[in-house]
Parts: structure tokens; C-alpha cells; sequence
């Protein structure tokens, strides 16, 4: 139980050192900035919105001229062939001032905010947009970081926390950092693009069945994962020894290494690559490809020339999402890491925050720094490589592109079904294997095969039970909180561009960036003491890992979402904008049935993650609120691998039977849903 | 029925970079007669379809007002919201929603007025028989054909009896035949509705046939407003001379008092001073001439030209003619000639721009 130990007195510490710094917090008068966050909290979105959108008619453009004589529309108004037309729903008439604008002279837009060239109408979004957008960045975001920045200065100023700066161990933990999430980007990207470009534009036999096997590993837990391989791969692994093809013991485990880590880094993360391709090229006409055949360009060349290029958004933005994780991630390094001696900055922070000391959190801050300053150059990088590639297109766009590969069919198909094999269906039958065995070290045998550990799982162990209601609770809650934040965000940014966008961006990205240790360092600094108010702290609650997950996975909610509305054709809005449809209208009638496959992606994507995330729950959980990454962990950490393996593969058989429902349910749901199908 | 009035309307995006120097829209002033079909007709990038999404209320002006009778719809402080202008547009690629029927299409801006049940279906049902759809009503967009999406935008717009209707090159994605017979569309909606409509459209044939007046700009300014016929004989300057109806300019010496009107024995004493490089009608500056093929006849009595296309186009053939000193003419002609060969032409009148 070291680990959790380890935990536990992390948390015993948090409790007293955040206390200070909210009570000055309090003390200088931020009342009103903490009070949205209750509500927050307390997953009351709804009423939230709300609010928000009943006090923007105080301040609309109709209010402030008071109820207008309403003239417009009836002298506009015809009786034509016997129908009197009603008047638009926003009838009355705004008046201008009369001041002549002629003289007045071009008119200075707010320098924040330029309007993009072809999208925007100066009036396009209420104000209450904007306010509710930056609301809920402020909250999930600039909150923490703030009262994890002020912890880092605090730290820095007795001096001792600038010192880890300067350690050996630093300088080690950023390289293996650095070079594991780079190895883990490129093997993303060759596996994700690959399988993502074959299924998308060829005509290999069950693309259904790739894409849903390709999808699993990314809804495994990435601890499950590196327990898997290394059951998989080590001298003690069930299944090799049941093979008889277990290395001599002693020898050394192969995926201890930082090759290892990166490996499964890219094994991890490849799905979030296959998915940002596949949905970049499915809105690809088909007659681009046709008019490039038909210019005399072979296959390869109109993959190269045509579709490379048109994907190559997909493609920057999935290996930045991959390495962005990679950066993160922590299950991996923590488990393939720590018995190599080998430190990345996520399992440096964990080691720091097990020995508590008096800098802890001064140190912590300083090295989060660091990865947010890694991540923000990513980040920056992407947009920089993002620039001018707005290849949006214009109408409907119809099936999607088709190679026929002829031959080479056999040959494509045998190389996808074998990775599959190798990077799923080894590692998985690996965890099936110890699970099935009694004790850690058995091989697996017909006389030594039992179920004892599933039946120890499932019924007398109440915590794993425990673990599983919180998990899906807090996945769902996760997932449609975020949506109702998601949806008016991504319409705001896909429509704005300039600073504030920007900005909003970047700091939607930082706690998705940031290792979850970090993050929930940071919510803990934010959240220990009693909100003001109802005097009662969320801390120690089910809510304040709630709220974590809510700043950490926004930026997953966010993307597909604001794709989908960045590459809608703006006139559909237009029209409806003509049509009558005020704000609200257009986006219910509109723009969400629209966007719906890209929501229900983004919150397939969260509920996934959510349900298996272990490093933010890690931090914050208590008696009684446990995830079931936090579970797996313990169970494993204790030496119960063969229990921890029954629950992994609970959680696998779990995962594979939603997405089975969600399959046979899939002719009910909006088309592209179900990111497996095409 | 008001009149919509463009007051000096003024568009900058702002652009910084060089060569991207000078407004979109640069001070146009326009009044719409009423129930009017205006025709924006210039090149592509010459701001017509700016022009176009500031009347939608898409764009705001930087500077001027757009005004709708006693109302003023936009100027560089206050837009009206698109949403609150009974206007309607069909779009160039015809925006139409792809997740509702054709049906639930063109019923949208009614049902966003609050129309349902009965109203709602015989009006929809009505518009559909009118741009003859009715027995695609269940069908979504995607399983249409370009002409039938482009009649289901069309629908939408009549069922919402819109006090305006914007038209963004809505042709240009259509075949030859499907144009005619959509312009008869257009045409017999303008007459039915009595609603105003801009159309903003590249092709002057399309322009000349549908509107009551045709405006041309160019690179962000308003050259000339005018009926068709009228434009077609006046034009105004070299660019609206080369955008409207077929036609050569040449370069002719005229004496300075004669009128923009001119006539083969004025023409003709331009050319001989023109061939000779000095003489007696050819004194006087030098200006441009438009003259259309309808105007040049082969006439015995004319002066010799050479003939150096002939096409044939059906009803006619169409000639191009090298002048003595070798500018081009054009020309139509009942009979083919021979390519090469010196023909007598004569020029019964041309425009000086």
C-alpha cells in the first residue's frame, strides 16, 4: 500500500498549506468571482446559463432603446394570396441615433476583437456569449492556476524551491520528458495516420471492425495498458510461461526503458491521431480526388498532392494532441519508469509531492512551469503550422474519397490486423491470463486457472464496487457538463479570431496540458478552505474531482466541436439568420443538429477518458470517493496484480460492451456519432 | 413599400498588406426604385457581394448607411440584425440545411414565425408547386440535383414573402439550360412577390434579361446605374462600355464638338484621318469608341476591312474585323466570309465613352 500512503499523507499535508492562502484570497474581496463557481460545482450548468442568458436582455441592443413603436413590420408586411405574415419575432424597430455617420468615420472596432474576414456580421453572438465563455475558462482554469502560480512564488521566494532547478534529477526527468512524448508523437503518427488513411480512403475489407478495435486502446486505462505489456513481455508473464516462451528469470524486463515508455506512448495516443484524420478527411469532397485522376496524377501522387495536403491539419493537430498526452501521462512512466530508475516530470512531481516537505509546493509549481512552458510551445507551434491552412469548404460535401488498391489489398490488410495483434490482442489476452491466474508468478495452467479473483472484485471487495458508480458518475457529469461549456465556446472561438480568442484558446488547453498531478495540486490550493458563501469546502467530496475533471478534459471536449464549426459552411447560419431565427433559435434549429456528430464525439471522448483516469484522482480522492483508475492502482500496488488485472479486464469487457450498445444503436444516432463509423 | 437607399456606403476590412490597399466598397450611394430587380454586375473582387452582405446585415459598413424607408438598417455604429430584416437570400451554394427535409427547408423561416399546422403545410406545399418540387418535399437536399437545391433556396425565399431578396451569383453553379429556365423562375417570382431584388451576378446577359436596373462597379466603386436598354446604349466609361452587351472600343481622333452619338459620315471621317495619320475630320483628342456588332453591316458603300474570324453561331454568324489601322471590330453577319478576305463595312453609329 505504499502508494497510497504515499497519497494519503500528501493529502493530509494539502489540507493545512492551501487554507492560508484562500482566506487572504477571500480577505482581499474576490467574493463575486467565487460565487459562479458553487453553482459550478455543483454541476448546475443549467441554471448557470440561465441566468446568464436572462440578464443579456438587460444589456441587449432591444432593452437599452426600451419597447420600440413597432413599425417595421407593418408597413413591410403583405397579405399575399390570402396569408397575413406575422411579424419576425424580433419586431421592434432600433433606432439609430442620429448622429450622421458619414462624418462620424470609420468606426473603431474594440482592438481585442478583429472580426474574421468572411464569417463574422458585427452582431453575430449576444454579449452574454462572450461573459459566459470566459466565465467558465476563468473558473476552470485561471482559478487554480492562479492559486498554483501564488504557491510557486511562495515557494520561490525562500529560495529553496528555485534550487530543484538546478538538480541533475530535473535536467534527467525534462530529457526522458522530451524525448519520450517526441517518440511517443512519431509512433502516433505513423500508426494513426496509417490505419486512419486506410480506412478512410481505401477499399479494405472491415474497416468497422479496425476502426473499433483501433479505438480500444485509447479507452484502456494507460496503467492497465503498461500492466498488460509488461505481463505481456517480462520473464514472470503468465502468458509466456504458458507458452513456454518465457524469458530465463532475471533477465530484464525490455519495456523498462525510456523506448518502452515512448512505445506505449504512441501505442496509447495513436487513436487520437486516427480520430483527428478520419474526421479531417471525411469532409473531403470526393470530386477533388476525381478532378486530380483525372489531371493524369497516379493514386500516389493525388494522395500525395491532393489528400495530404487537405489532411495535414489533422495531421499537426493529432500529433500535437499526441504529444501534448504524452507529456502528461502518467500511468506509463509511473509504471515502465520508476523500477528503471527512470524519471520523467510527471512521476518527478508524484515523487515530490510522496516526500513532503516545506517546498513541496513551491517546487511543484516550478516544475509544472516547465511543462506548461513545453506545452504552450507546442501549442504554438501548431498554431504557427495551422496558419493559412483554413481549407474550409464550401457546401455539402458528399462520399468520401476511394482508392482501390487492387493487390495490394491482402498485403495492406495483413499489416493492419497484425499491429492490431500485437499492440491489443497480445497485451489484452496477457491481462486476461494473470487474471485468471491465483498468484503472481503461476503460470497459467488448466489445473491452476480459477475465477477467484473476479469473484473477490466483484463481490466481496465493496471499494471496487464503490469505484465503478464513481467513475461512471463522474465520467457522465464530466461529459455533459462539458458539452453545455463546449458548445457556446467552440462557436465563439470558431467565430472570433484575434487576442482574446487566442488567449481563451491557450488557457482552455493549459489544464488538458498540465500533468494531472499538477492540476490537482492546483484544485486543491483552490478548494480546500469552505466556499464563501455556504461555508462548506467541496474538498474531500466527490465534487472537487468533479470540478478537475471539468478543467482538464475541456480542452477534449473542445475540439471536436469547434472543427465542426470551423468547417461549416457559414452561409447555413447565414440563411437561417435571414430566415428570422434569433440567437438561441438558430443554434437549436441549426448549428447543433449539425454539429451533433461532433458532439457526440466529444462527449464519447470524455466519458472514456474521464472513466479511466487515474493521476487527477490520485490527488483528491477519499474514503469513499475512489475512481477505478485509483482502484486498479492500489490493487496492483498492494501485489494483487492478478485483482487488479480481474478489474482491468472488467473494465476492458465494460468499455467493449458500451461501444457494442452504442453499435446496435448506431442507425438511431445522428450519422458520424460513433467515431468507428464512417 | 419603401425604397431601400444605400447612403455613401463604405467598406474597409482593414486589410494592412500591400497590394491590399483601398476599401472593399468604396461610397456607394444607390436608391432601389420600389419593387425594383437590380442587377450588381462587375468582375469578381469588385465588392459587389460585399456590397450585397452588408444590405443582409452580415457585414457592418465602416462608413455610410444603408436605410429601408424611414428605418436605417445599418451605418457604422448600429447594425440590425440580420435576423430582424424581413429579407431573404439564396446563396450561392444554396445553404441549404442538410439534416432537414426539402420540406422542413423552406417551412423554416415560417415555422421560426410561429406558423405550424395547416398554414404551415399549404403555404410550404405552395411554394414547392410553384418552383415544381411538390413530390420531393420528403427528400433531404443532399439526394437533389444542383437545379432542384437551387429551386428549394428559391422556395425558401418565396414562402417567407420577404420585403427583399438577395440573389449572390445564384446561376453560377448551374448549366446553360437550367440558367434560361431559372431566370424565368426568378423572373415570374419577381413579378408574383413584388418584393425587391438585388442580384449580384457576373454575366451581364443574366443582368440585362432579369433586372429593371443594372448597376456596375468596379474595384470597390459604383460606375453606373442605369435600366438595361439604357446602359446597353450609354454606357460610361471604358469598363462599364467592356462589361455591358458585346461590343469593340476603339481609339478614334473626334473634333471636340461632336456629341457622344455618333454617326457612320463622322466615323468614317475619323478613320480616314486615323489611316492616314493627319487629316481633316480626324483633328481633336483622342477617344474611345464603343461600337457594337449590331451597329457594323456589310454594305457596298463602306470602307474595306479585313475579315479575321468568322464563326458561325447558329442564327448568324459572328466576324471579327481588323480596322485599316488595325484595330478590331466586331461584327454579325447573315452570310460566312472567307477568312483573310478585304470586305466593305459600314458603321452606322457608335458611343463615345
Amino acid at each position: 500500500m505504499r502508494v497510497s500512503d504515499e497519497i494519503a499523507r500528501g493529502r493530509r499535508k494539502a489540507t493545512h498549506a492551501p487554507a492560508v492562502d484562500t482566506d487572504a484570497e477571500v480577505r482581499s474581496g474576490s467574493r463575486m468571482l467565487e460565487r459562479p463557481l458553487r453553482v459550478l460545482a455543483k454541476a448546475r450548468c443549467w441554471q448557470w446559463l440561465r441566468l446568464a442568458s436572462g440578464g443579456a436582455k438587460d444589456d441587449g441592443s432591444e432593452g437599452e432603446r426600451g419597447p420600440a413603436r413597432v413599425r417595421l413590420p407593418k408597413e413591410l408586411t403583405r397579405a399575399l394570396r390570402g396569408f397575413d405574415l406575422p411579424p419576425p419575432p424580433y419586431a421592434d424597430e432600433v433606432r439609430v441615433p442620429e448622429t450622421r455617420s458619414a462624418k462620424a468615420g470609420p468606426r473603431r472596432r474594440s482592438s481585442y476583437f478583429r472580426f474574421r474576414g468572411k464569417r463574422m456580421s458585427g452582431v453575430g453572438e449576444p454579449a452574454w456569449l462572450l461573459a459566459f465563455v470566459c466565465g467558465a475558462v476563468f473558473l476552470l482554469s485561471v482559478l487554480p492556476l492562479i492559486h498554483l502560480g501564488w504557491a510557486g512564488l511562495k515557494g520561490l521566494e525562500g529560495g529553496e524551491a528555485a534550487s530543484v532547478l538546478l538538480e541533475a534529477a530535473t535536467f534527467a526527468a525534462l530529457r526522458n520528458t522530451l524525448v519520450a512524448a517526441a517518440g511517443g508523437m512519431v509512433i502516433s503518427l505513423v500508426v494513426g495516420a496509417l490505419f486512419a488513411f486506410v480506412v478512410a480512403l481505401t477499399d479494405i475489407r472491415g474497416k468497422l471492425a479496425l476502426s473499433f478495435a483501433f479505438m480500444l486502446p485509447m479507452m484502456i486505462p494507460p496503467q492497465v495498458t503498461a500492466l498488460a505489456w509488461v505481463e505481456m513481455s517480462g520473464p514472470s508473464s503468465p502468458l509466456l510461461k504458458t507458452l513456454g516462451l518465457a524469458p530465463p528469470l532475471g533477465s530484464p524486463q525490455p519495456l523498462y526503458s525510456l523506448a518502452g515508455i515512448a512505445l506505449l506512448l504512441g501505442v496509447q495516443h495513436a487513436p487520437l491521431v486516427f480520430l483527428a484524420i478520419k474526421a479531417g478527411l471525411a469532409t473531403h469532397p470526393r470530386d477533388g480526388v476525381e478532378a486530380a485522376r483525372l489531371s493524369g496524377a497516379s493514386p500516389w501522387r493525388v494522395f500525395r498532392d491532393i489528400v495530404l495536403p487537405l489532411a495535414c491539419p489533422a495531421l499537426i493537430a493529432g500529433g500535437a494532441i499526441a504529444f501534448i498526452s504524452g507529456i502528461g501521462n502518467f500511468g506509463i512512466p509511473a509504471i515502465l519508469g520508476i523500477p528503471a530508475s527512470i524519471e520523467t516530470l510527471p512521476t518527478l512531481i508524484f515523487a515530490k509531492f510522496a516526500s513532503f516537505g516545506s517546498s513541496t509546493f513551491g517546487e511543484i509549481a516550478v516544475l509544472s512551469t516547465i511543462i506548461a512552458s513545453i506545452s504552450a510551445g507546442g501549442l504554438l507551434l501548431q498554431q504557427r503550422a495551422l496558419k493559412g491552412r483554413d481549407y474550409r469548404l464550401i457546401g455539402l460535401t458528399g462520399a468520401r474519397a476511394a482508392f482501390t488498391l487492387g493487390r495490394l489489398r491482402i498485403a495492406v490488410e495483413t499489416l493492419l490486423w497484425g499491429t492490431l495483434a500485437l499492440v491489443l490482442v497480445a497485451p489484452l489476452l496477457a491481462l486476461v491470463a494473470s487474471s485468471l491466474v491465483p498468484a503472481y508468478g503461476v503460470p497459467l495452467t488448466l489445473h491452476t486457472v480459477s475465477l477467484q479473483a473476479y469473484g473477490e472484485v466483484l463481490f466481496r471487495q465493496t471499494v471496487t464496487l464503490t469505484a465503478l458508480k464513481n467513475s461512471v458518475f463522474l465520467a457522465s457529469a464530466a461529459a455533459v457538463g462539458l458539452l453545455v461549456i463546449a458548445l457556446p465556446a467552440g462557436y465563439l472561438l470558431a467565430a472570433r479570431r484575434g487576442r482574446v480568442a487566442n488567449l481563451l484558446a491557450i488557457l482552455i488547453e493549459i489544464p488538458y496540458a498540465l500533468p494531472g498531478i499538477v492540476l490537482a495540486v492546483a484544485f486543491i490550493l483552490a478548494f480546500a478552505a469552505p466556499l464563501p458563501v455556504i461555508g462548506v469546502s467541496i474538498y474531500g467530496t466527490i465534487w472537487i474531482i468533479l470540478a478537475a475533471y471539468l478543467s482538464s478534459f475541456f480542452a477534449v471536449s473542445l475540439k471536436p466541436v469547434m472543427s465542426a464549426f470551423l468547417q461549416m459552411d457559414p452561409s447555413l447560419e447565414e440563411a437561417a439568420r435571414l430566415a428570422g431565427a434569433g440567437f438561441l433559435r438558430r443554434m437549436r434549429d441549426v448549428l447543433l443538429p449539425l454539429v451533433a456528430p461532433a458532439a457526440g464525439a466529444s462527449v464519447i471522448l470524455v466519458f472514456l477518458i474521464a472513466a479511466n483516469e487515474l493521476t487527477v484522482s490520485a490527488l483528491l480522492w477519499s474514503a469513499g470517493t475512489q475512481t477505478l483508475g485509483v482502484a486498479i492502482f492500489n490493487l496492483d500496488d498492494s501485489g494483487s496484480s492478478n485483482l487488479a488485472s480481474a478489474l482491468s479486464v472488467l473494465v476492458v469487457a465494460v468499455v467493449i460492451g458500451l461501444m457494442a450498445t452504442l453499435e446496435v444503436l448506431a442507425k438511431y444516432l445522428p450519422e458520424g456519432v460513433l467515431p468507428w463509423r464512417n | 413599400m419603401a425604397q431601400l437607399i444605400l447612403n455613401h456606403l463604405t467598406k474597409d476590412f482593414g486589410a494592412k498588406g500591400p497590394g491590399e490597399g483601398g476599401p472593399a466598397v468604396s461610397d456607394v450611394s444607390l436608391t432601389l426604385r420600389k419593387q425594383g430587380f437590380l442587377a450588381l454586375l462587375g468582375p469578381s473582387g469588385c465588392g459587389k457581394t460585399t456590397v450585397l452582405r452588408m444590405i443582409a446585415g452580415f457585414e457592418q459598413p465602416t462608413d455610410g448607411s444603408i436605410e429601408f424607408g424611414e428605418c436605417r438598417l445599418s451605418d457604422a455604429v448600429r447594425v440590425l440584425p440580420p435576423e430582424k430584416r424581413n429579407m431573404a437570400m439564396v446563396f450561392q451554394s444554396y445553404a441549404l440545411w442538410p439534416h432537414m427535409t426539402v420540406a422542413e427547408n423552406v417551412g423554416y423561416p415560417l415555422k421560426v414565425r410561429r406558423i405550424s399546422g395547416e398554414a404551415w403545410r399549404s403555404r410550404v406545399a405552395e411554394a414547392l408547386s410553384l418552383v415544381r418540387l411538390t413530390a420531393y418535399a420528403d427528400r433531404r437536399p443532399s439526394a437533389l440535383s444542383g437545379g432542384q437545391r437551387q429551386r428549394v433556396a428559391l422556395a425558401r425565399c418565396l414562402v417567407q414573402q420577404p420585403d427583399i431578396v438577395l440573389l449572390d451569383e445564384p446561376l453560377a453553379n448551374l448549366d446553360q439550360h437550367l440558367r434560361k429556365a431559372m431566370e424565368e423562375t426568378f423572373r415570374a417570382f419577381h413579378e408574383r412577390s413584388g418584393a425587391t431584388m438585388i442580384y449580384v451576378t457576373h454575366d451581364q446577359a443574366e443582368a440585362m434579361a432579369l433586372a429593371t436596373d443594372v448597376a456596375v462597379m468596379s474595384e470597390g466603386k459604383l460606375l453606373q446605374v442605369a435600366p438595361p436598354a439604357d446602359i446597353y446604349a450609354r454606357p460610361e466609361g471604358r469598363v462599364v462600355g467592356s462589361l455591358i452587351g458585346r461590343g469593340a472600343i476603339v481609339r478614334l481622333r473626334l473634333p471636340e464638338k461632336a456629341g457622344r452619338q455618333l454617326d457612320w459620315p463622322l466615323l468614317q471621317a475619323a478613320l480616314a484621318g486615323r489611316r492616314s495619320g493627319h487629316g481633316h475630320a480626324g483633328e481633336g483628342p483622342l477617344s474611345d469608341v464603343l461600337i457594337r456588332p449590331e451597329q457594323v453591316h456589310p454594305d457596298s458603300g463602306g470602307m474595306p476591312m479585313r475579315v479575321l474570324s468568322s464563326v458561325f453561331e447558329g442564327e448568324r454568324s459572328a466576324l471579327t474585323l481588323a480596322l485599316p489601322d488595325g484595330q478590331s471590330l466586331k461584327a454579325y453577319s447573315n452570310k460566312a466570309f472567307c477568312h483573310g478576305t478585304e470586305v466593305p463595312f459600314v458603321i452606322s453609329g457608335g458611343w463615345r465613352l
